[in-house]
């Protein structure tokens, strides 16, 4: 119950927060979905770094870790703070720039006037919303489950013990679960824990609370209190987690002992991949899954807030920094929890648990070794984490639906500034309950499907980098390369039991290398821009100089 | 400086694929994987390239940018 009260709490001061910054807020939608271009280098540092972390960074890596090792750490954070600057540098502040010039709020509004192009935001919105929501669905059912698991009692042969709740507290249809013999039991179900459909609908509407007042401004806000709090309580879990593994006086004679544990496979980069390892080719290929940052709607939205080009500098250099602060530890804790240190010391039913489902590894370290205050505080670094990338999807989708439908399709000047506010707060909320309903389904592999996900973006990259690169690209090849990214991944997201295989890999034709599926989606999309560009008219010369000055 | 700058980008995405690296376990200080540290490398010289990229590369002016007459916000 301890835990309940705190991740209470901190929730209750997110609310605060939302109210605190609605208070600033200045009436104008240019204020609701872009803060006013006025958010500094230290609030856009926190803002991007808490968007582009997902619950995947500490929820997702410390799973990984435990399956694969610690090579984890190598094929997905390095990259991560190469690549993400890089589309930082290169994407963010020519689109902030052109943003700022011709007014943009939504990508949508830059692809259409620089294709010269209305039907290419049809064909886009589509297609970046749909991208976008099996992500958010991520973040909603793994708050959930994270509260669920943390007050949930352990199972013993007399049944669920300390659990925060008593067996009939809640309705059976929140507290019962299917078990491996497919009957429905209160141990399967919530365990005596807060209901995880429950957790979820409160954490849905804590952000939207402070999404619905705050706007932009809130979630900058918001997610700069969060990134924070998931920062410092990322190391503080560390610290607490290797002393308790270790036994020993300090931590780094406790790191010591907790690592001299661990196998060979755990060890090295390798085995990361599959039981067999992976390849050298497919490991390459990972590096095109980050670029997914460069079209992601919501990132291109926190890049327009920034006060000036100047703002850019800080996140530029401190993002490859800030990866390394939150996945280090995660990872490093992952595989230390598939040691006999700790998965052998767990009761059987526990053991199977976490094999079928590596993702609740990080919630059940933090129960089982820290204190039920610590306990308390570290799930609240945890939805930290989660709700600091909830917000800006949720608000983005809100903005585009305004901005790039109702917006465009009505006539000139007759939404007024307060009505564009009114129906991107409702749209908002529209999308909150719609992404709540289909968290309720449960899809079982929704990890695997955010992987395809970043990888549908990464395949739109060479839609953007041309569009500010290369001055030949025309409409034609803007069309080509959003319909052959997303043919391509349709087609392989298919092949691939939409998502059911999950070790599902290409070879380069002729050859034994294994690569990612993003590789050829990325080639297909690149080559289908560049060959469809070239065999039409280039655009007008007075028209790109607003793009290439 | 711009050159040195694009430069050490791709020496970091070479230096990222470290083959020579994949089936060592040594542990360094008895406690960090060696492959773990050399990304923690990666990670600390991407922040010092995107350093330099800001010093010497930065691609605007850093007054404000005007915005246009008729722009959309």
């Amino acid at each position: 119950m301890t835990q309940l009260v705190i991740i209470g709490c901190y929730l209750g001061l997110l609310l605060l927060l939302g109210v605190f910054s609605s208070r600033l807020f200045r009436g104008t939608s240019k204020d609701y979905m872009l803060a006013s271009h006025s958010i500094g280098p230290f609030l856009l540092l926190m803002s991007i770094f808490g968007t582009t972390m997902t619950a995947f960074a500490l929820v997702g890596s410390t799973g990984e870790a435990f399956k694969e090792g610690v090579g984890v750490y190598g094929l997905l954070a390095s990259s991560s703070g190469i690549v993400h600057s890089l589309c930082f540098f290169l994407l963010g502040i020519k689109l902030w720039t052109l943003g700022h010039k011709y007014g943009y709020t939504t990508q949508i509004q830059f692809f259409r006037d620089r294709l010269q192009s209305d039907k290419i935001g049809v064909l886009l919105f589509p297609i970046l919303v749909g991208l976008v929501i099996p992500y958010l669905l991520i973040g909603v059912m793994s708050s959930g489950s994270v509260i669920s698991s943390m007050t949930a009692g352990k199972p013993t042969p007399a049944g669920i013990v300390d659990g925060a709740f008593e067996r009939g507290t809640f309705p059976d249809f929140l507290e019962l679960g299917k078990n491996s013999e497919g009957e429905l039991t209160f141990a399967a179900g919530s365990a005596g824990g807060f209901p995880k459909h429950l957790a979820s609908l409160i954490v849905c509407g804590v952000v939207l609370v402070y999404v619905f007042f705050g706007g932009m401004r809130g979630t900058a806000w918001a997610n700069a209190f969060q990134t924070i709090v998931f920062m410092i309580l990322g190391c503080v879990t560390f610290y607490v987690i290797a002393m308790k593994l270790g036994q020993q006086s300090t931590l780094l004679e406790s790191m010591r002992a907790a690592t001299a544990r661990l196998p060979k496979e755990k060890l090295i980069r390798g085995m990361v991949g599959s039981h067999e390892g992976m390849s050298k080719v497919k490991f390459f290929t990972y590096m095109l899954v980050p670029l997914s940052v460069g079209m992601f709607p919501h990132l291109f939205q926190h890049w327009l807030t920034a006060k000036n080009a100047n703002s850019f500098k800080l996140p530029v250099i401190a993002h490859p920094i800030f990866i390394m602060i939150v996945w280090v530890p995660c990872v490093m804790v992952g595989a230390w929890a598939s040691s006999d240190l700790f998965f052998g010391t767990l009761p059987l039913p526990l053991q199977a648990k976490l094999a079928g489902n590596a993702n609740i590894v990080l919630p059940v370290l933090v129960k089982t070794l820290a204190g039920p205050v610590l306990g308390g505080f570290l799930t609240a670094g945890i939805l930290a984490a989660i709700m600091s990338s909830l917000d800006s999807q949720f608000l983005c989708i809100g903005t585009m639906f305004t901005e790039d439908i109702v917006k465009h399709y009505s006539a000139k000047d007759s939404i007024s500034d307060r009505k564009s506010i009114f129906i991107a707060r409702w749209f908002i909320i529209l999308i909150v309950l719609i992404t709540y309903a289909l968290s309720l389904l449960e899809p079982k592999s929704v990890f695997t499907l955010g992987v395809w996900c970043f990888s549908g973006f990464s395949s739109l990259f060479p839609l953007v980098f041309a569009a500010l690169y290369w001055k030949r690209l025309t409409k034609a090849g803007g069309y080509a390369c959003v319909i052959a990214a997303f043919g391509s991944w349709l087609y392989l997201f298919r092949d691939s039991g939409f998502a059911k295989n999950t070790d599902y890999a290409l070879y380069i034709p002729g050859t034994e290398y294994e690569i990612l599926p993003v590789a050829a989606m990325v080639l297909c999309s690149t080559l289908s821009m560049i060959v469809a560009s070239l065999v039409t008219k280039p655009p007008e010369e007075e028209h790109l100089k607003r793009f290439f000055a | 400086m711009n050159k040195v700058v694009w430069g050490l980008v791709v020496l970091l995405i070479i230096l990222h694929q470290d083959n020579w690296l994949w089936d060592n376990d040594t542990l360094v200080g008895g406690f960090m994987p060696v492959t773990v540290l050399w990304h923690v490398g990666i990670s600390l010289g991407a922040a010092f390239t995107w350093f330099l990229a800001t010093k010497f590369a930065w691609p605007v002016p850093p007054e404000n940018v005007p915005a246009e007459e008729g722009a959309k916000s």
